[in-house]
């Protein structure tokens, strides 16, 4: 049924959500540093403009709940909404008008939602983490701006919109990154990020121009330029969705080329290496950054233009397929680096790196719902963890995030952060019933369900690799004897205090400490953090804990799903209405397609009647919330020849709505797998870690001197693959270098040679015309008139000779010469 | 405005002129009075400008408005035309523009060897070549502006130039002619091979067209005569391989002659591809352009790379100009009005930001005394807001979107995804799409590099610390006293409150004349890349006139 | 008519007239050589004049230039006066410092 209530304020004006930061951080910027701390009792009320971008979030966060709350109540009971669009011009080239607009559907409100929040916690953290900081301003000003970003990309109605928002998060995210630039390694860091991210965008914006031009060559064909441009996401899923095969080849390229787009942004293999290097900045940044911005851009994009990657990359209907690969490598690859890091954020920064292959793998699966389930979930945990080791390092280790060397014992002096820490950790290894648990769960259910066996089983290795290295980490922060800073001593030189990591961003991380040091710090022992620092913490855990819970299989609950996820039915090209004519419908979406084995379930949807003339909207609208699919279709989860499946085609003058996701029913079953693994992970890091770091006992100790294979491995892991050293010393250096300073000495040689060649011949020429031609007229005359003389004009400079009898003869000569020529013209 | 001889045109292009005979009885003595009349002048001429931009009919941006068609050189057939649409109305503005903006910088900023009355009045003269060329609707009044500007520009680099300004002036000089020399036969022989009766470039563009189907013209012929005129157009862009006089012309010239130059003389070329050779040889046009399209690809290329090899600040920044002229030129080479469109605003944006960029290096240049790239190091510290001003302009022109340099660049590289489809009625046929696909994923290569050389630059000269031969001149000795107090609003102490040591003099940050010159050009990146469509409304209908000759 | 021999005594007039002009030394003699060409001109201008009817255009041009060769003869006749004050001679190939 189609939604006729008016969708509602918030959810008509959500452009508003980005403007508000927007505007704030231009206030920041002009009036920030003019602001003063005030004191007002005991509290002090931080000034440099930073509580101008905290409010700002907090509006933020108010519009985008009420949007939420609307969305919610506009999509409760329909079957079918379509997305809230408004578009106003923005530029117009050769008669294609693109607009600033938004599109407001489940994915963008919840996203929206998501980013306010983090970021409204993040900024209040940073108030006491960056107290005293020496650009306070203007880190509170690029946050506020990244925010912004993150926002306009999120609701972007057009691709050209979401690449203004992209790129802002990139430049926010340079500034952010290498917010303490006096250290070359940190400004390295940010240029790295900035650059890789950089490349991926070679694929945004070639990815663009097929997508968009060849949209709009189809919406032109089907007179829909009115409705929607072919850059925007109507537009573009509609087409990809309509089923014309001349466009079968323009889809995958323009699905790869994006993809390519969203390995670079979502730090995804091959292109991961700049995340952890992102760790040069400040805590709270890597926490926004790493939790519900800038990474989750790629996902969030794939997410976004579903139907280009779903036909383009022929998900479902293939066994194998990009993005699936990609982020399946990503799960295993960066996981695997966790374990070799010394550094607390970079076992959390690769974690997030494969956390993100989840995703991938999850919408390369056609696990639509459970991969952005996990946006969420993952937001909310991973936030928490950086937070956490931000705490540690605040208050704990004395700003250092070496794991081995300054912490250690630290979960009786910091029982809070220790307990947020612990919480959210389990919710990341995917501990039945926290919030990890419920998206990872069924995105590996999926890949099983949709028979991607491969992808099945590294979800599981993935989930067993998590909880190792998690409890390792935990383990090295928290448990065993304190070391270094967290037993009280202050190394003051912290820079080496580092183990000599490949990049040299070891110096990052004392940065972080001097700054932060001289406003506050008291030099006292490890301490619990502030309260500004805790409450966040808090709040996060308990969401680490609860926020799975709206879309949790397990007991039935989906209204995430029915909110969020897009219904896979026939609708008319614009998308507006319901199509009727292809009635086979199914209502993919809240209740639609989901496979039991068990075959009693109440949630088993009721078989169409038949061939399933049945007007979809009556029947399975608001009370019933089950509708029909006819049965035959689906063998063993796969799908076939209906709306959204892989292969269907539309009538004429329909398209689907949006790509069908296959759920498969919760079995407790196939969930224990999965949990098995998590406790062997857990049992076997433990105990590991307590041999190789508490005990040090044989035979783990020390093995990798001892044994040349743990060694090898150990330096592979340890030098990231190679893969720094292939990009930077020889790809980055290679063009910077070499290449550039040949083609430079080509210029200079070749080209400009030519250039000075010809200006050199043209003298050449001169000279060679006045030596010449001039001394073999008169000799002596030209000799006598010297190095002055130039070209052929010269040669006749003997002729005056000043004697008039010449002048006369010549007078006559040249007289008689004009009469001869008269009389022979005229004759 | 579409009436006819309207004089709006001729007094805004020659006003600078009246400006030019007042100084020339003033003392050469009397600097402040020189130099007032002549940004009096450059303001008045301004006005007339803005009042041309109200005037102007934007609905009918592809007409020629303020018309004047007048007899001239009736010997030869040439006639006053000059007009004005929407392809030439952003550059005519933004050539007033900036003369005021140098002017107001050079204020106190007149290099050596000084004599501000030759500096302004030069500026001026200058001023009415630019202004005229966008106006000059009549091949040997192009002409004639387009040569003008050359002299000036001669003497700017020649005797207010760096140490090697003899050879660049002359490079210059002599580069540009050898061009225009190719280009002045293209116009004649148009001339003669037409009948031999107009210059004029409406009338030619159908002339062309009549004499082709009658068999009059020669596709040989046209093509000769494009060639000619792309070589003239070309060297001025300047394309690869035509590229060499302007690293040296920029970095001789002093920094008023620097963002003149990358402003607007480089777009006399773009412009002269768009306004003639485009529309009055379109058969040609297609057969030349999948040439100038690799040729704009190879420089955005080429340029790029030559960056990266750059230990100068000022000819980093020329070469980028190579690269960016490279985005402008692919989109002109597609011949649809996607692209064309991208190009006019690429030129204008190129304009604003490379202008900025070298004020910027013109700057760091009047207080280290040096743009050896190695030697600067921590900008920020030191002049922290031209240092952010930097990172600004750095940013704008590796094309972020929301600043101005992306509507240049990605649309431009949109458009070679799909080149102009041909038109059968002038007997041209469709460009090659894969040749251009494969330009458009070179070309978004080339904004990778963009990224690679400007923020490395940046990375080099405003991150870090300052090198040890400037330490202790800029703000950032007020920084460590502050850092003492751990107040956060550190930078706020920019203020001259220390006191300089050693042999240089102390490093101030951004003066009032800079920010009341830097302001407009600062304001104007942000306001096109946020509401781009106030440009493209503009010559989106003329160049859409164009492109139809294409089938675009 | 006798034409014919008007002309031709004019060409013989000027033929010796440009012999002497080139190939005399004598700045006098030079200045009567060219008198003797500029009287041929007249003999040509008048033969032409009665030819077509005794008109008084050629009657006129011929006035001239006697008029304008008189003058011409005094200031050339005052500058070869000049030249032998200074220099002891009036020979001509002597004469060459005033080359450009």
């Amino acid at each position: 049924m189609i939604a006729t209530a008016a969708p509602g304020w918030f959810l008509e004006h959500a452009y508003v959500i980005p403007l508000i930061p927007a505007v704030a951080f231009a206030l920041i910027i002009a009036f920030g540093k003019r602001i003063p701390d005030t004191r007002i009792g005991r509290y002090t009320i931080p000034g440099g403009g930073s509580l101008i971008g905290v409010a700002s979030m907090l509006g933020s966060l108010f519009f985008a709940a009420g949007a939420a709350l609307q969305w919610i109540q506009y999509t409760d009971g329909e079957n079918y909404v379509a997305a809230v669009r408004k578009s106003w011009v923005w530029w117009q080239s050769g008669g294609i008008e693109i607009g600033l607009g938004q599109q407001i559907d489940g994915l963008s409100v919840m996203v929206l939602l998501l980013v306010a929040f983090i970021s409204t916690l993040v900024q209040i953290y940073s108030l006491e983490y960056l107290k005293g900081d020496r650009r306070y301003t203007h880190f509170f000003a690029s946050l506020t701006l990244f925010s912004a970003g993150m926002l306009v990309m999120v609701l972007a109605e057009n691709m050209v919109q979401l690449i203004l928002g992209w790129e802002i998060m990139g430049l926010c995210s340079f500034m952010l990154i290498g917010h303490w630039w006096e250290e070359k390694a940190n400004s390295r860091a940010s240029l790295k990020a900035f650059f890789t991210v950089r490349t991926g965008d070679i694929g945004l914006l070639v990815g663009t121009a097929i997508v968009g031009l060849s949209a709009q060559k189809w919406i032109t064909a089907n007179g829909l330029q009115d409705q929607y441009s072919g850059f925007s996401i109507e537009g573009i899923s509609r087409w990809a969705l309509a089923g014309d095969s001349q466009y079968k080849s323009v889809l995958t390229w323009g699905a790869v080329a994006l993809f390519i787009a969203c390995i670079g942004k979502s730090g995804q293999f091959p292109l991961h290496t700049w995340l952890p290097d992102a760790m040069a900045g400040p805590t709270p940044v890597s926490s926004l950054l790493h939790s519900s911005t800038m990474v989750v851009a790629g996902v969030f994009l794939v997410a976004r233009l579903y139907p280009v990657f779903f036909e383009g990359l022929r998900i479902l209907d293939t066994n194998v397929n990009l993005i699936a690969v990609i982020g399946g490598i990503t799960i295993i690859v960066a996981a695997l680096l966790a374990f070799v890091q010394t550094d607390i954020k970079k076992v959390l920064a690769y974690s997030t790196v494969s956390q993100l292959g989840y995703m991938m793998m999850g919408l390369g699966v056609g696990a639509w719902t459970p991969a952005v389930f996990h946006i969420w979930t993952h937001a909310f945990f991973k936030c928490c963890l950086f937070l956490c080791a931000g705490s540690v390092a605040h208050s704990g280790s004395h700003h250092s995030f070496d794991m081995k060397k300054d912490m250690g014992g630290l979960w009786r002096k910091m029982p809070v952060t220790f307990v947020t820490w612990t919480i959210s950790s389990m919710a990341l290894a995917g501990v039945p019933f926290f919030a990890g648990w419920y998206s990872k769960d069924e995105i590996i259910d999926i890949a099983g369900g949709n028979q991607y066996w491969v992808f099945f089983a590294i979800g599981l290795a993935g989930a067993f690799l998590t909880t190792a290295y998690m409890t390792r980490a935990t383990y090295l922060t928290f448990f065993g004897k304190a070391r270094g800073a967290a037993a009280g001593i202050h190394d003051e030189n912290h820079s080496d205090a580092h183990a000599p990591a490949p990049s040299a961003h070891g110096a990052a991380d004392a940065h972080d400490a001097h700054d932060a040091h001289d406003a506050h710090d008291s030099h006292a022992g490890p301490h619990e953090s502030p309260w500004l620092i805790k409450g966040p913490l808090v709040i996060l855990a308990t969401l680490a804990i609860i926020a799975g819970l709206i879309n949790a299989p397990a007991f039935k609950i989906f209204k995430f799903e029915e909110w969020v996820e897009p219904k896979a039915m026939p609708v008319s090209l614009t998308g507006e209405t319901i199509h009727e004519g292809s009635a086979r419908n199914i209502s993919v979406g809240a209740f639609g397609l989901r496979t039991s084995s068990e075959g009693e379930s109440e949630r088993k949807p009721v078989a169409a009647e038949g061939d399933g003339h049945s007007p979809t909207e009556g029947e399975s609208g608001a009370e019933e919330h089950s509708a029909g699919y006819p049965g035959s279709a689906i063998e063993e989860g796969h799908l076939t020849g209906d709306c959204g499946t892989p292969g269907f085609v539309p009538a004429a003058g329909t398209t689907c709505y949006a790509p069908g996701v296959i759920h498969h029913e919760f079995e407790w079953v196939k969930a224990l797998p999965a949990f098995l693994l998590v406790v062997l992970g857990f049992i076997i890091s433990s105990a590991v870690c307590v041999t190789l770091y508490g005990k040090k006992r044989r035979p783990l100790a020390g093995l990798t001197e001892r044994n040349i294979i743990a060694r090898g491995l150990y330096k592979f892991l340890w030098n990231r693959y190679y893969l720094d050293a292939l990009y930077e010393g020889v790809i980055v250096r290679g063009i910077a270098h070499p290449l550039a300073r040949a083609m430079y000495w080509l210029n200079q040689n070749v080209f400009d040679g030519i250039v000075n060649g010809a200006g050199r011949s043209g003298r050449k020429v001169g000279e060679i015309t006045y030596k010449y031609v001039d001394q073999g007229l008169v000799d002596g005359v030209v000799n006598g008139s010297g190095a002055a003389a130039r070209g052929t004009g010269t040669a006749l400079r003997p002729t005056q000779s000043g004697k008039v009898s010449q002048y006369g003869a010549l007078l006559f000569a040249a007289a008689a010469l004009a009469a001869l020529i008269l009389v022979l013209v005229n004759s | 405005m579409l009436t006819d001889q309207n004089w709006v045109l001729s007094v805004g292009v020659f006003l600078p002129l009246a400006g030019v005979l007042v100084m020339m009885f003033i003392p050469k003595s009397d600097e402040l009075l020189v130099k007032f009349v002549g940004l009096l002048a450059a303001l008045a001429t301004l006005g007339i400008g803005i009042y041309t931009l109200a005037e102007f009919d934007y609905g009918q941006a592809e007409k020629l408005q303020f018309a004047v068609n007048t007899s001239w050189i009736d010997v030869i057939h040439s006639r006053y035309i000059v007009g004005l649409d929407g392809l030439s109305l952003p550059l005519y503005i933004l050539s007033m523009v900036i003369t005021v903006l140098v002017m107001i910088y050079s204020w106190n900023h007149v290099p050596s060897p000084g004599n501000p009355k030759a500096f302004y009045m030069l500026m001026l003269v200058l001023q009415v070549g630019m202004a005229g060329t966008f106006v000059a609707q009549d091949l040997v009044l192009f002409f004639v502006f387009f040569e003008i500007v050359l002299l000036p520009m001669y003497f700017m680099i020649g005797v207010w130039g760096g140490e090697n300004r003899q050879y660049a002036s002359l490079k210059f000089f002599l580069y540009t002619m050898f061009g225009s020399a190719f280009m002045l036969v293209a116009f004649l022989a148009l001339f003669f091979k037409t009948g031999g009766t107009t210059f004029s470039m409406t009338q030619l563009a159908d002339l062309v067209q009549q004499k082709y189907a009658e068999g009059g013209l020669t596709s040989t012929t046209m093509n000769l005569i494009f060639a000619g005129m792309a070589l003239g157009f070309a060297v001025k862009v300047p394309m690869f391989p035509f590229h060499t006089w302007l690293p040296d012309a920029h970095t001789q010239a002093p920094t008023q002659g620097s963002v003149i130059l990358a402003a607007i003389l480089l777009k006399l070329g773009t412009y002269g591809f768009v306004r003639i050779a485009l529309p009055i040889l379109p058969q040609a046009a297609k057969v030349f352009a999948p040439w100038i399209g690799l040729l704009s690809v190879i420089g955005i290329i080429y340029g790029a790379w030559c960056c990266l090899a750059q230990t100068d600040m000022k000819r980093l920044i020329a070469f980028s100009s190579v690269a960016h002229m490279g985005f402008v030129m692919l989109g002109i080479s597609t011949l649809t009005s996607y692209g064309i469109n991208a190009a006019m605003f690429g030129m204008v944006a190129h304009g604003l930001i490379t202008g900025m960029l070298f004020f910027v290096a013109g700057s760091v240049k009047d207080r280290y005394h040096t743009l050896e790239i190695k030697r600067l190091s921590g900008m920020l510290k030191q002049v922290p807001k031209l240092g952010w001003i930097m990172g600004f302009a750095a940013m704008a022109s590796l094309g972020l979107p929301g600043l101005a340099g992306f509507w240049g660049e990605f649309p431009a590289i949109l458009s070679a995804f799909e080149p102009a489809k041909g038109n059968v009625d002038l007997a041209i046929g469709p460009l090659s799409v894969n040749l251009y696909r494969t330009f458009m994923i070179i070309a978004s290569i080339g904004t990778v590099f963009a990224a690679g050389y400007l923020l490395w630059l940046y990375q080099r000269t405003a991150f870090g610390t300052p090198t040890a031969e400037f330490a202790g001149l800029g703000a950032d000795a007020d920084d460590q006293d502050d850092h003492a107090h751990g107040a956060h609003d550190a930078h706020e102490g920019a203020e001259d409150t220390g006191h300089a040591d050693g042999h240089h003099e102390k490093l101030h940050d951004v003066g009032i004349f800079e920010w009341i010159a830097w302001a407009p050009m600062l304001a104007a990146i942000v306001f096109f890349g946020v509401y781009p469509q106030a440009m493209f409304k503009v010559f989106d209908p003329a160049v859409s006139l164009i492109s139809k000759k294409f089938g675009g | 008519m006798l034409l014919n021999q008007f002309l031709l005594l004019g060409a013989i007039l000027f033929a010796i007239g440009v012999y002497g002009v080139v190939a005399r030394r004598n700045a006098v003699l030079v200045l009567m050589s060219i008198e003797l060409i500029l009287n041929s001109v007249n003999i040509n201008l008048l033969a032409f004049a009665l030819r077509n009817g005794g008109d008084p255009t050629g009657h006129t041009f011929a006035l001239y230039v006697i008029a304008v060769a008189a003058a011409e003869v005094g200031v050339g006749l005052a500058l070869v006066l000049l030249v032998y004050r200074n220099r002891r001679s009036i020979a001509l190939d002597e004469l060459s410092e005033m080359k450009g």
